[in-house]
């Protein structure tokens, strides 16, 4: 007992302690094992946090599969496939930087680290085309959502521009830091500098390919009102007049547990009885109250935004493995950070893996 | 006790002290301002239109949550990856392994409980309807995902408890724990049974019949882990040198308090009896008997335990043992009555009762006072030690495990070598020394 104490009293041992090496692991190994460890229970935590919203999907969409069905009619495939194949790019780049990292290849760690973090800020480009298009035509969460029948369900515009107003400070801000860089001829900051400015500037890259693949769809954007609404259903060939003469009886006067009885009732009719067109009118016309519709989007907004609040996380500690790099601190023995980070990541892709079929291609 | 120099992740650690202190702000702050209307359990759809500052606590929660998670996620870590050489999982202490078993209900459990009360800011903020009835949402949804955590959550609590009762117990006894990995197991059974049976809270709810039996039968699995602990315990004990000094009083005290917690419990997780006894008195008093007679007694005892260790200072031992006297009496004045009114159908939240219930409440009350009185007691003579108490020896008590060989306090860096690892639990070569004034371990 007393040797430990007196041991303790000539202090602190740094012999053969690496800078990278933190003082109370005793070798690379055990620091990286418990690090790695320590990752992979943090996104055990991830995964259950957003259990909790898996669940409430498969909650609501059990009790209202055609609410589920109608609503993700609005929600643009294209968009949602472009952004998958961008994040499952990034999860390319991402693998990859950990290999240079292991290799002590500088140049490529970072240019990989810059290419995922590029993809990173076309996703939000593109998701902030996606949201702003939606609010501007009521399609908004819970008791906040409009009704997609009336006219005059557009709203206010220039969400869009609201969203870009930050990502343009930084933009601004990187690009003076970047020219700062170069007058100072300072190698690391141009490092640093260089590929946040070029992931900046993607995400309006991400905005402009967004706009663009969406004004192939305007054409029905701006119809709908009908259009979007009787889609899933025009090939039955019911008449829109009746649709909206229901939407309106149904907003005047069911309150939401009548609603919900009568859409449960109307639910077991499709499934007995094969459907007919009059049939089909009532659950979309109830379909389409703030009760309904509203908390389609309102799991639709928790889950791709609680997802979108992570790809900004992923992009902060990213811009972090950046400038560790650009100091030259990875090397074969010491490479923990960016392979903690690309499991993260990946778990980040993984889960929108999941939310792109489950919100967007509904059939 | 592990023997390290550190915990795996310090900065983490850190991190999750600053997080809980940004939590207990916001929670101050919710009791200045409006304080909070909607009980512990913030219910829908009440918590959605209640218009006290429930945005403030849930954002309490919510980084409260973040800091268990973090803590609970360093200890994993820490114990599975820094043990040093020699300290086989078999050869920890059992308080290691209650504090193994309660982080893994703290990774697992936590962030379910993150996620809903982002869900109900949310539902207050902009109105999403997941848990509205106005919006097709559906209340008791929330009641199952609160749940979720919040049963796991009262395992947290105890477990640690009964890892400082598996110490008291051996080092009090001098005697080896008795079925060392039965209580190893049995605290890692119930932080897997504590997952399966948060529908027990909600049998009153609306439940399928079917769900609510399963329910309760994984309950009533819960029971077997815990009394395979008292009755290890008491093995413990056998033919034992048992010292009766104030850390061995206030164990003895938990495990007759948390015995008569668990039993009635029993009650509340059988169906029939659940419906007459929910949201009565009777869970008040079960509750407190784990919680405040478990755990609180519990703690006592490992403050009173590690005191000499954490301050270098002894205490007055006869005013411990006075002190645990006193809190033991006073609890029980307090929540025996309440059992009785429980069943007697006195209601829990109500604030005025009837005429008949009078003098079990005024008894209740009294019992309350005099628990104050001796909680006090308790925090003077630990006030007391620290100015005028003795110099404490390393080992006191004649303690086997690790954080007992350095002095104390123990210096800063007591561990930078790996220390040598023997069972924690062999009391053979535990010896005492007079001059010392505590025990030291032959060579």
């Amino acid at each position: 007992m007393t040797d430990i104490a007196t041991h303790a009293a000539d202090g602190h041992d740094h012999h053969d302690h690496p800078a990278w090496l933190a003082h109370h692991f005793d070798d690379a190994e055990q620091q990286f094992d418990a690090g790695k460890f320590g990752m992979w229970l943090f996104l055990v935590t991830e995964v259950l946090f957003f259990s909790g919203m898996f669940c409430a999907y498969v909650m609501y969409r059990n009790r209202n599969p055609e609410v589920f069905e109608f609503c993700s009619t609005f929600l643009n495939e294209k968009l949602g496939a472009i952004n998958t194949g961008v994040l499952l790019f990034s999860s390319l780049t991402m693998a990859w930087a950990v290999r240079a990292a292991q290799l002590k290849q500088t140049k490529t760690l970072i240019g990989m680290l810059g290419a995922t973090l590029g993809c990173a800020a076309i996703f939000l480009g593109v998701k902030a085309v996606e949201y702003s298009h939606k609010w501007e035509i009521g399609l908004l969460p819970g008791r906040l959502y409009r009704s997609q029948l009336e006219s005059g369900a557009h709203g206010e515009q220039g969400y869009l521009q609201m969203l870009c107003v930050i990502p343009a400070i930084i933009l601004v801000i990187l690009a003076v830091y970047y020219v700062y860089s170069l007058v100072l001829g300072s190698k690391f900051h141009q490092r640093v500098a260089g590929p946040l400015v070029v992931a900046a500037a993607c995400f309006f890259g991400g905005v402009g390919l967004g706009r663009i693949l969406e004004s192939g769809e305007s054409h029905d954007a701006h119809g709908a009102a009908h259009g979007h609404a009787a889609d899933s259903h025009a090939s039955h060939g019911h008449d829109h007049a009746a649709d909206a003469t229901h939407s309106a009886e149904g907003h005047g006067t069911a309150g939401a547990g009548e609603s919900l009885s009568l859409v449960s009732a109307k639910k077991k009719d499709l499934n007995d009885v094969f459907v007919s067109p009059q049939e089909e009118v009532v659950p979309n016309a109830k379909v389409n109250n703030q009760g309904m519709a509203g908390l389609f989007f309102s799991i639709y907004y928790c889950m791709t935004g609680v997802h979108a609040v992570h790809i900004i996380g992923g992009m902060v500690v990213i811009s972090w493995l950046i400038v560790k790099s650009a100091r030259e601190e990875f090397h074969s023995q010491y490479f923990g950070p960016v392979d903690n980070v690309g499991l993260y990541w990946h778990l980040v892709d993984f889960i929108w893996i999941y939310l792109f079929p489950l919100l967007y291609l509904i059939t | 006790m592990l023997g390290t120099k550190d915990v795996a992740f310090p900065r983490l650690n850190l991190g999750s002290f600053y997080l809980w202190v940004t939590g207990f702000c916001l929670f101050v702050f919710t009791l200045f301002s409006s304080g909070i209307d909607t009980g512990w359990t913030f219910y829908t759809p009440y918590s959605i239109e209640a218009k006290s500052a429930v945005e403030a606590a849930t954002f309490g929660v919510f980084i409260l949550g973040f800091s268990s998670i973090f803590t609970g996620l360093n200890f994993i870590v820490t114990i599975n990856t820094m043990r040093p050489p020699g300290m086989s999982w078999f050869k920890m202490p059992l308080f290691l392994w209650a504090i193994y078993a309660t982080s893994i209900i703290q990774v697992l459990a936590t962030p379910v409980l993150g996620i809903t009360v982002l869900l109900l800011a949310l539902e207050r903020i902009v109105g999403i309807g997941i848990f509205d009835p106005a919006l097709n949402g559906d209340p008791v949804t929330f009641q199952h995902f609160f749940w979720f955590y919040s049963h796991p959550a009262v395992y947290i609590m105890i477990l640690p408890a009964m890892g400082i009762i598996s110490e008291l117990m051996s080092v009090h006894s001098h005697k080896g724990i008795f079925g060392y990995r039965m209580i190893a197991y049995s605290s890692i059974a119930i932080a897997l049974f504590g997952f399966l049976v948060w529908g027990h809270h909600m049998f009153t709810s609306g439940m399928a019949d079917v769900t609510t039996i399963v329910f309760s039968a994984l309950t009533f699995t819960v029971s077997i882990p815990s009394a395979i602990k008292v009755f290890n315990w008491i093995g413990t004990m056998y033919q034992g040198t048992v010292a009766l000094n104030t850390p061995m009083i206030y164990a003895l005290s938990f495990i007759f308090l948390f015995t008569i917690g668990g039993l009635t419990g029993l009650f509340l997780g059988a169906l029939s009896t659940d419906m007459h006894l929910h949201d009565t008195y009777f869970v008040v008093a079960h509750f407190h008997y784990v919680m405040m007679g478990g755990t609180l007694v519990a703690f006592l005892g490992g403050l009173f335990h590690w005191w000499p260790k954490m301050t270098g200072k002894m205490f007055h031992d006869g005013a411990g043992i006075f002190s645990a006297a006193i809190v033991f009496v006073g609890f029980n004045l307090t929540f025996l009555p309440q059992f009785v009114l429980g069943t007697r159908g006195m209601p829990r939240r109500y604030a005025s009762y009837v005429q008949e219930f009078q003098q079990l409440h005024q008894l209740s009350t009294i019992g309350a006072m005099i628990l104050g009185f001796g909680l006090l007691v308790a925090g003077l003579v630990l006030l007391h030690s620290i100015f005028y108490g003795k110099r404490a020896p390393a080992n006191p008590w004649g303690g086997a495990t690790l954080e007992w060989e350095c002095a104390s306090p123990p210096p800063h860096d007591n561990f930078s070598t790996p220390p040598h690892v023997d069972d924690p639990y062999d009391f053979s070569k535990i010896e005492y020394d007079g001059k010392m004034g505590g025990y030291y371990k032959k060579k």
